[in-house]
């Protein structure tokens, strides 16, 4: 048996050391990921899930880290609800997600009760921010900002292209967002001072296999503009049946939905997807922390363009941001000192566009802003603000027939 | 609105009627025969959605065309999965076999996830934007090519079993298990050979779809629910009946999202089946039993 040696000394002392060296570090924040992974909000949350993928490794370059718990609540609220108490039961102290808003308003009961901070990504409608929550923020527009933002680019299009539609028609599908959406629409566009008269409000079923009825029902109202709040499956079979059944209208927007801008869109429509028109929070490409996730999205997902998916990768980015700053400041993990933290955040330096990420009494941040984002040559481009346009826009679209 | 519209509506409704009709087939003639209520159905349906969008993307091959080489694939896989999974649980409890039926739907759909991911998969024919007009009707043109196969597939199936010494003797089986067996068919062979056949027919109902509809693993729920509701207001068992489901769905959906609400589409499906149930619980075409 060898003697007691000085390195053997040193190593002992270092050992009966760490764990006050351990104790002295506020612990890795462990945040729980909730994304429609599977189900039929599957490719919003997949691209949702690559932008949380590489936020581990862009936050660490800004001296912030988390570890990411990755859960697949399957485009159902009810598991949206479980998955949470299973992801907190397993030691998660944030929650970020969900991209839906059914199950938003699920997740926050959960959350609520375990007093532990959620932060929304993305999830629109106005009620997840009006029901008092206090372990809640959303870092994305309610429904009614993203009508009334969406609206007021409609109005600065016009006044930009000199184009004049007299009617349009309004087709939603008619999930938790579509609904409330078209709320936003009931109550906003007849304030909106829009010059163009709304002849019908259609609900559609997103899971329907077909929309074939659904235009029927359009053309017999021949609007010159539509506008839509969508997903991406559902876009592609409505602008299907347009062709099919011989209708252009001079233009289709989204005052504020996903769908148009999503790389599933543009493979299954091809040069059919440009000159649609989405009035949404779109990434500021002259940040800095836009330009640093854009750098470590590209290899970590080269199938995917970054222009396409920033919107749903940015929000999720920036809600582990929030989260992961919060813990930064906060130096703890317990739930109730990190909401507080979460509370006071004020991030000037971030990745979509508008003023710094704050949150009102409710919860909300009231600083995001829209852009009008065309589709040209199958990319999302922005061509409303002037100041952040890359292209001038188009209206009224060219017809089907002829586009390359 | 005018009545051109209104007939446009009616005649999408059969065409689209038609495509369900013989996806409902598969199912009735195996809970027709062998009295197992296949749960995973749908699935089976965009399984061979994903092979038609195979066929296409990698080969070139339309759909209409690659229907048959994939409803004789779903054949082989219908008569294997009988011969060494399902002809087990015949006979027992229906829980069992509906355990054992969602267990399969859960791998297949799970299997397609993890294979081509969630995105929805489009075929894109050069004709699949065509359209016809006929005075005030525009037909879809897949739309309509995949009616017309699938109404003469249908021909076909009933016309097999009505006079064929196979399919008579499958029917033999289904009215009378124990006297077939007496008179000497081989009642396991023949149940293999249904529930191959109901898969070839779902197998060529998806290949036909996908020109419809991208294909997507998120489908396959609704697919099964709409073969429910179809075979149920034709009758169980009905061949004729699943065609007649089919139509009166599809023609019934049209016209409520075109009159009324098109999110309200399914409610008029589902009024309907509950009309069917209280009215004629055997179905349109059913036989009392």
């Amino acid at each position: 048996m060898g003697g007691l040696t000085r390195r053997g000394l040193a190593a002992g002392a270092a050992t009966l050391a760490m764990p006050a060296i351990v104790r002295a570090q506020a612990p890795v924040l462990k945040v729980g990921l909730l994304l429609p992974k599977s189900g039929y909000l599957a490719q919003a949350g997949q691209s949702c899930h690559r932008g949380a993928m590489v936020a581990p490794k862009v936050l660490a370059d800004f001296g912030m880290r988390i570890e990411i718990m990755d859960v697949d609540f399957e485009s159902n609220v009810d598991m949206a609800r479980t998955q949470a108490e299973r992801v907190i039961n397993a030691g998660a102290h944030c929650i970020v997600g969900p991209f839906e808003s059914g199950a938003a308003l699920a997740i926050a009961q959960v959350t609520e009760q375990r007093k532990i901070p959620f932060v929304i990504n993305i999830g629109a409608a106005p009620q997840i921010t009006e029901q008092g929550y206090q372990y809640l923020v959303r870092n994305f527009p309610t429904g009614g900002q993203l009508v009334t933002n969406g609206l007021a680019l409609i109005k600065d299009l016009l006044a930009a292209t000199g184009a004049q539609p007299k009617t349009a028609v309004f087709v939603h599908a008619n999930d938790t967002f579509g609904t409330a959406q078209r709320g936003a629409m009931d109550a906003l566009y007849p304030r909106a001072g829009l010059p163009i008269e709304l002849l019908d409000k259609i609900a559609y079923d997103p899971k329907a296999q077909d929309l074939s009825v659904e235009v029927t029902k359009i053309r017999a109202l021949n609007p010159d503009v539509l506008l839509v709040v969508t997903r991406s499956a559902d876009a592609i079979k409505l602008f299907r049946d347009m062709v099919r059944q011989r209708y252009t209208p001079k233009a289709i927007i989204s005052p504020g939905s996903p769908g148009m801008y999503d790389e599933e869109f543009y493979q299954g429509l091809g040069p059919l997807a440009d000159y649609a028109i989405t009035n949404l929070p779109w990434a500021n490409f002259n940040a800095p922390m836009a330009k640093a996730l854009e750098a470590a999205y590209t290899p970590a997902s080269p199938r995917y363009r970054f222009a396409a998916e920033c919107f749903n990768a940015g929000f999720t980015f920036e809600a582990l941001l929030v989260a992961a700053d919060a813990h930064k400041r906060a130096g703890t993990t317990d739930g109730e000192a990190l909401m507080k933290a979460v509370r006071a955040t004020n991030l000037a330096e971030h990745v979509m566009t508008g003023g710094p990420i704050t949150f009102d009494a409710k919860g909300q941040n009231p600083n995001i802003v829209s852009a009008c984002v065309q589709n040209r040559n199958r990319t999302p481009t922005v061509v409303l603000p002037v100041a952040a346009a890359t292209e001038k826009p188009v209206l009224p679209m060219p017809g089907w027939q002829g586009r390359s | 609105m005018t009545a051109g519209l209104l007939l446009g509506v009616v005649v999408q409704g059969v065409m689209t009627g038609l495509v369900y009709g013989l996806m409902a087939l598969g199912l009735s003639v195996i809970f027709g025969v062998i009295r197992v209520v296949n749960f995973a159905h749908g699935e089976f349906a965009v399984l061979a959605m994903y092979a038609a969008w195979v066929a296409f993307t990698w080969w070139g091959v339309d759909p209409i065309v690659a229907a048959l080489p994939i409803a004789a694939g779903c054949f082989v896989l219908g008569f294997g999965l009988q011969r060494w999974l399902v002809s087990p649980f015949v006979g027992r409890a229906e829980h069992e076999q509906f355990i054992l039926l969602a267990g399969v739907a859960m791998v297949l759909v799970n299997l397609l996830l993890m294979g081509f991911g969630p995105d929805a998969r489009p075929v894109n024919l050069p004709y699949a934007l065509d359209s016809y007009e006929i005075g005030p009707v525009i037909l879809d043109k897949a739309r309509l090519v995949a009616a017309a196969v699938a109404f003469v597939l249908t021909g076909g199936v009933i016309g097999f079993f009505r006079f064929t010494r196979t399919g008579t003797a499958i029917r033999a089986c289904a009215d009378n298990l124990l006297g077939a067996a007496v008179v000497g068919l081989d009642v396991k062979r023949l149940y293999a050979l249904t529930f191959g056949i109901g898969l070839a027919c779902v197998g060529a109902a998806g290949a036909m779809l996908v020109t419809i509809s991208d294909a997507s693993p998120v489908l396959a729920h609704g697919f099964t629910l709409q073969g429910f509701i179809i075979v149920i207001i034709g009758g169980l068992g009905s061949l004729a009946g699943a065609l007649l489901g089919g139509v009166l769905i599809g023609v019934c959906e049209a016209l409520a999202g075109f009159l009324w609400q098109p999110s309200m589409k399914s409610l008029f499906s589902f009024l309907l089946l509950v009309a069917v149930l209280a009215l004629r619980p055997q179905g349109l075409l059913g036989k009392r039993p």
